[in-house]
């Protein structure tokens, strides 16, 4: 089977992964998926100041997913919607799962993701771009977090659903993971399937959460290791 | 040690176990060994036999403990640190200093050289906005707590202040302190460095000092760096340039205000510190 796209039913488009991108941050990253591009920065750990908010056993995470208005065909009117209040939360909830909080008590750790451009998966672009951003950003974590999409079109399980293919999929399932505890910190899914399928749906998202997995890793390697090239270069 | 011990050390570092050498580069989750002879140090946590890196960093091993050593990221208070801080507000037990971490630090009374008489107006002694060199005594759940119970302690006047990553200020002070007095005495300027990334200075060429603080920010982890701050400076400085060394910038006002005669004493037993 080819898709729309010409890709084989397993693999993703092609992926971009670059930490370091933006330099008033404490920690940043851009991810790529095929043409849907997302870029998070990460500021703090800092104390919170509204004392009604701060937890004294663990710091605060606040993550703002938003979309630039020229991201897709359609302006996007600008501000907090209700489709991206759901999302901050639930990537907020994925990377909650990861972070080791408790050891900032009465601090909060502030995550901006903007997706620039969209074209489906959005949310999974925005969580590998935050993961990559906190690792930069030297806080502590259990893990990288990895994201990706899976589907089913016809007979076919698609991995990481893209642009056309999300109006025939019969449905859309974003999976962020852990690879080293094997333990998911989200699952959604669109549309409806039988359960044996989502299983083997789910199996395949994972399957691509581990490839990402290895991209993330690459791209704070990279950042680190040839930042330190640069300089050795110019001295 | 005895020769036997260092070669046990010496074999434990070459452990053909470790997945991460000595100077790795790691990200959190990398493991780094997969044994329960080695116990996981600062940054890194075991998950059952095997011990993982926390944060993004450099591997370093030494005896039976694994560390990471991290290359980015925030102060992490430790006892015996001599810290920076501003006085952010005056409490009836002491001050609140904030140390550019999450959390506030807290200078009690206690931690004041001299004694105190009962109703003394505490901003007399600290005020607000008041820059002090401290040590921390304790970190704990419940807060950092400074004091001033320390030869090196002492109030800061005057001079200028910036900021450089916590992680890279064990390379702006260097091996026994070889960088920041080679700082200092080439350009005559007076530079103390807090532990929390917080560099103070007060001189001439302090604008030259904060190029330098700068590059040693971008270029930490670069070999030769000594060397290349000496050359660095030298070709700044104008030349013929005879560092003065710093005269101690009188507290003019200080004496004035001071109404206190044990607060006086105070702040001149700091002053001699330095």
């Amino acid at each position: 089977m080819k898709r729309i796209d010409g890709r084989k039913p397993d693999e993703i488009r092609p992926i971009t992964m670059q930490a370091g991108v933006l330099k008033r941050a404490k920690g940043s990253a851009m991810v790529k998926l095929g043409r849907t591009m997302a870029i998070a920065g990460v500021y703090g750990p800092r104390k919170l100041h509204s004392k009604h908010q701060q937890d004294s056993t663990k710091a605060v995470l606040k993550l703002t997913y938003s979309m630039a208005p020229f991201s897709t065909d359609e302006r996007v009117r600008p501000g907090p919607s209700r489709r991206s209040t759901e999302i901050s939360k639930v990537i907020r909830q994925a990377l909650e799962a990861a972070i080791c909080l408790e050891e900032f008590p009465k601090a909060v750790i502030e995550v901006q993701i903007d997706i620039l451009q969209a074209e489906a998966s959005t949310r999974v672009a925005a969580l590998n771009a935050a993961s990559i951003a906190l690792a930069d950003a030297g806080i502590p974590m259990k893990d990288l977090v990895a994201a990706c999409t899976a589907g089913k079109i016809d007979n076919d399980y698609i991995l990481d659903v893209a642009g056309k293919e999300e109006d025939v999929t019969f449905c859309d399932l974003p999976v962020a993971y852990m690879p080293r505890e094997k333990k998911i910190t989200l699952l959604q899914m669109d549309g409806d399937l039988p359960v044996k399928d989502v299983e083997n749906v789910i199996k395949l998202a994972i399957k691509g959460c581990e490839e990402l997995y290895e991209k993330q890793k690459e791209a704070l390697k990279e950042r680190w290791i040839s930042n330190l090239k640069l300089v050795e270069a110019k001295a | 040690m005895n020769m036997e011990e260092q070669a046990v050390a010496q074999q434990k570092v070459d452990d053909p176990n470790l997945l991460k050498k000595d100077h790795d580069f790691v990200v959190p989750g990398d493991k780094i060994i997969s044994s329960i002879e080695y116990i996981p140090g600062r940054n890194c946590f075991r998950d059952g036999d095997s011990i993982y890196s926390k944060r993004l960093g450099i591997v370093g091993v030494e005896n039976h403990v694994i560390s990471v050593v991290p290359l980015a990221g925030v102060y992490t208070p430790q006892m015996g640190d001599m810290i920076i801080g501003e006085v952010e507000d005056i409490h009836t037990a002491g001050w609140f200093i904030d140390l550019d971490t999450p959390g506030s630090a807290f200078l009690p009374l206690s931690g004041v050289r001299g004694f105190i008489r009962s109703g003394t107006d505490l901003s007399k002694i600290y005020n607000v906005g008041d820059l002090i060199y401290s040590k921390v005594v304790s970190c704990t759940r419940q807060g950092i707590n400074v004091s001033m119970q320390d030869p090196r302690a002492r109030k800061l006047f005057g001079g200028k202040v910036i900021n450089i990553s916590p992680v890279k200020v064990p390379r702006l002070i260097g091996r026994q302190g070889s960088m920041i007095s080679m700082i200092k005495r080439m350009t005559g300027c007076n530079v103390i460095v807090g532990q929390n990334g917080v560099v103070w200075m007060n001189g001439e060429k302090d604008a030259l000092v904060t190029e330098v603080v700068d590059k040693i920010d971008r270029e930490a982890h670069i070999e030769g760096l000594t060397d290349r701050i000496e050359k660095f400076i030298q070709n700044k400085l104008p030349k013929g340039f005879v560092p003065q060394p710093q005269e101690e910038e009188a507290p003019a006002e200080s004496s004035g205000n001071f109404s206190d005669f044990q607060a006086k004493r105070e702040d001149q037993g700091a002053g001699d510190g330095g």
